[in-house]
């Protein structure tokens, strides 16, 4: 059970601000849901939690700031999957899963027992053994996607960053994959930060949803808060309606700008 | 056990069989030569020296020196050749994540070709009776410097694909020096031909010295890369997500860039410039042990030193008593294999 904290975090790219004094704070075991158009800021700010793009202000977990630690703490606090990962060719389901275990392992040292257990253990429960022997060449779109997964879960770490998790699945994959996120969240009480284009997902999943445009929060809260038609109107230049279903669920379906 | 772990089982025996291959290498490059004693007896004479052993070889004092002060040092010094450049060729394969990167890419041979030249024009009569000799020293320094610019123009360089601002550097840096080696021979027509037997490769001439003299850096370099074997294989998923999974991406290619550059400026420094080694290895490996660095390391640090005292048999019984440099052998076998790969990469896409 582990918080994050968001405390004036900017990111910058040579000049342009990616990322404009982001504050929030992610309970324990809470999933939050960053929304918005293209170079909104969603891919920056969770590449600033993994550590791959530097960041000015503070990210705090479990009270601490991210830069104290090494990288091979923070690798074992926080687990991400890009929006396109590379999946070495040549390397096997089993290897690639065994990549998560490296910040377990000692620099010039080698996996213990105990790391290859734990990704037979993880490759047993996501129900990979078929892909386990397999070149990851030789994968669809979807197994790639769960091998994935299955590499940040042997990291083993509490915080979970989710880049575009679905953009690449069709619908069946795509409520496999979450599915298996919020079982792996609800067992071992992950806390979940993940960026979607999918507006009825990212409201279907998550606790919680952040509107982003142009490097600021724009709107925040609930779904049903978020998810808004003149919201969306506005920060995403669309026309949509929205549809509450009788279970709570909320529906965002595009209008259509010409008529026949 | 684990499906983890078996999965590379089965081709943990190409080890063992890599030391096979090495060891018949050897042995083969000590019997073969165009002088000294019928090959049979080499092997025999061998027996004969480990303890226990005592086998009527047939072999003199003079058949002795022969295999022991000419051929051995020339086997001994094929072999830490050629094990270097390929695990320092695999090693810069892994760093860049470019298949087709050689040991002579950062400019280290350009480099050390220049350093050669100037020794060889400057004063090389002079220079040759000297108790050290300098050419070595001076193109092992040509060969760290070039590095050391390529590093430099390639990291100030802005943006962050720091990977091919880096090979651009090189192929920069390879080309100034080399335009200053030629100006430079052209200034001094006479040592050419000095200088182009020594940039084509000479194991003709290797003594116990040579092999002394680059030992310790040889051996430096092999294990700081034979540590970073892991680390390698978590390179493979690219900069960021290796950042993601805790490993400090700029320290580790530092650490492997250092120790393959000394590794090869100390080999070229001996042995002058001994193409292709680097890409046909680490290739040939790849295809029978697969990709993952924990064995394309070991391995092709094995079947590199054995390729190469193969390579070097034929230059010296072909048009004996000339000898045909084995930079063009390898270059002879490299270029098409190069294409091949380049064939192969393509059909792929």
């Amino acid at each position: 059970m582990t918080s994050l904290a968001f405390d004036q975090v900017k990111v910058e790219y040579a000049k342009r601000t990616a990322v404009a004094a982001f504050t929030d704070t992610v309970k324990p075991c809470e999933w939050l849901c960053i929304i918005g158009p293209n170079g909104a800021g969603k891919s920056s700010l969770l590449r600033a939690i993994a550590g791959v793009v530097p960041h000015a202000g503070r990210i705090l977990v479990d009270g601490s700031p991210l830069t104290a630690r090494s990288s091979r703490r923070r690798a074992q606090l926080i687990a991400y999957v890009p929006q396109s990962p590379v999946l070495p060719s040549g390397m096997t389901g089993a290897e690639y899963v065994l990549l998560g275990r490296n910040p377990f392992v000692t620099h010039f040292g080698r996996e213990s027992e105990l790391d290859h257990s734990m990704v037979d253990d993880v490759i047993d429960r996501l129900d990979l053994a078929t892909l386990a022997t397999r070149d990851v060449d030789t994968l669809s779109g979807g197994e790639r996607q769960r091998l994935v997964i299955a590499r940040a879960i042997a990291q083993e770490a509490p915080i979970l960053l989710l880049d575009e998790p679905t953009a690449a699945l069709d619908i069946g994959h795509q409520q496999q994959a979450l599915e298996l996120v919020d079982k792996l969240r609800r067992e071992h009480g992950l806390t979940v930060v993940s960026a979607m284009h999918d507006l009825t997902l990212a409201g279907i999943y998550s606790d919680r949803l952040i509107l982003m445009h142009a490097g600021h929060v724009v709107a925040h809260g609930p779904a049903q808060d978020v998810l808004r038609p003149e919201t969306l109107g506005e920060f995403y230049g669309v026309s949509v309606r929205v549809h509450r279903e009788e279970d709570g669920t909320i529906i965002v379906v595009p209008n259509r700008t010409t008529s026949f | 056990m684990s499906t983890s772990m078996s999965v590379r089982g089965t081709r943990q025996w190409w080890i063992p069989a890599a030391v096979v291959a090495l060891a018949c290498s050897l042995l083969l490059g000590l019997m073969i030569g165009p002088a000294g004693p019928t090959w049979w007896r080499v092997p025999l004479e061998l027996l004969d020296r480990l303890p226990f052993f005592s086998v009527d070889s047939g072999l003199t004092a003079t058949d002795w020196s022969i295999v022991w002060q000419i051929r051995a040092p020339r086997v001994v010094l094929a072999a830490i050749v050629g094990s270097t450049l390929s695990i320092a060729g695999a090693s810069y394969q892994g760093v860049f994540r470019n298949p087709l990167v050689d040991p002579y890419l950062l400019g280290v041979a350009a480099g050390a070709g220049l350093g050669a030249t100037i020794v060889i024009t400057v004063n090389r009569s002079g220079t040759s009776s000297w108790i050290i000799d300098p050419l070595p020293m001076i193109a092992f320094g040509g060969g760290l410097i070039a590095v050391l610019v390529t590093y430099l123009l390639g990291t100030t360089a802005k943006g962050e694909r720091s990977s091919t601002s880096l090979v651009l550097a090189g192929v920069a840096v390879t080309s100034l020096a080399t335009a200053a080696q030629t100006f430079l021979l052209q200034r001094n027509s006479d040592v050419v031909r000095q200088v182009y037997s020594w940039i084509l490769g000479r194991l003709s001439s290797a003594t116990w010295g040579d092999v002394r003299l680059v030992l310790p850096y040889v051996v430096f370099s092999t294990v700081v890369l034979l540590l970073h074997r892991r680390l390698l294989d978590v390179l493979r998923v690219g900069d960021e997500e290796a950042t993601a999974l805790g490993v400090n991406v700029r320290r580790v290619r530092l650490a492997v860039v250092i120790a393959a550059t000394l590794g090869t400026a100390s080999v070229v420094a001996v042995s002058g410039l001994i193409g292709f080694v680097g890409i046909i290895v680490p290739h040939a490996v790849r295809l029978v042990v697969g990709t993952s660095y924990r064995l394309v390391l070991p391995i092709s640090l094995l079947f590199g030193a054995a390729f190469l005292i193969l390579a070097d048999i034929p230059g010296r019984v072909l048009d004996n008593p000339a000898e045909t440099p084995i930079g063009v052998v390898t270059a002879f076998l490299g270029a098409p294999f190069f294409l091949l790969i380049l064939r192969t990469r393509k059909n792929e896409r």
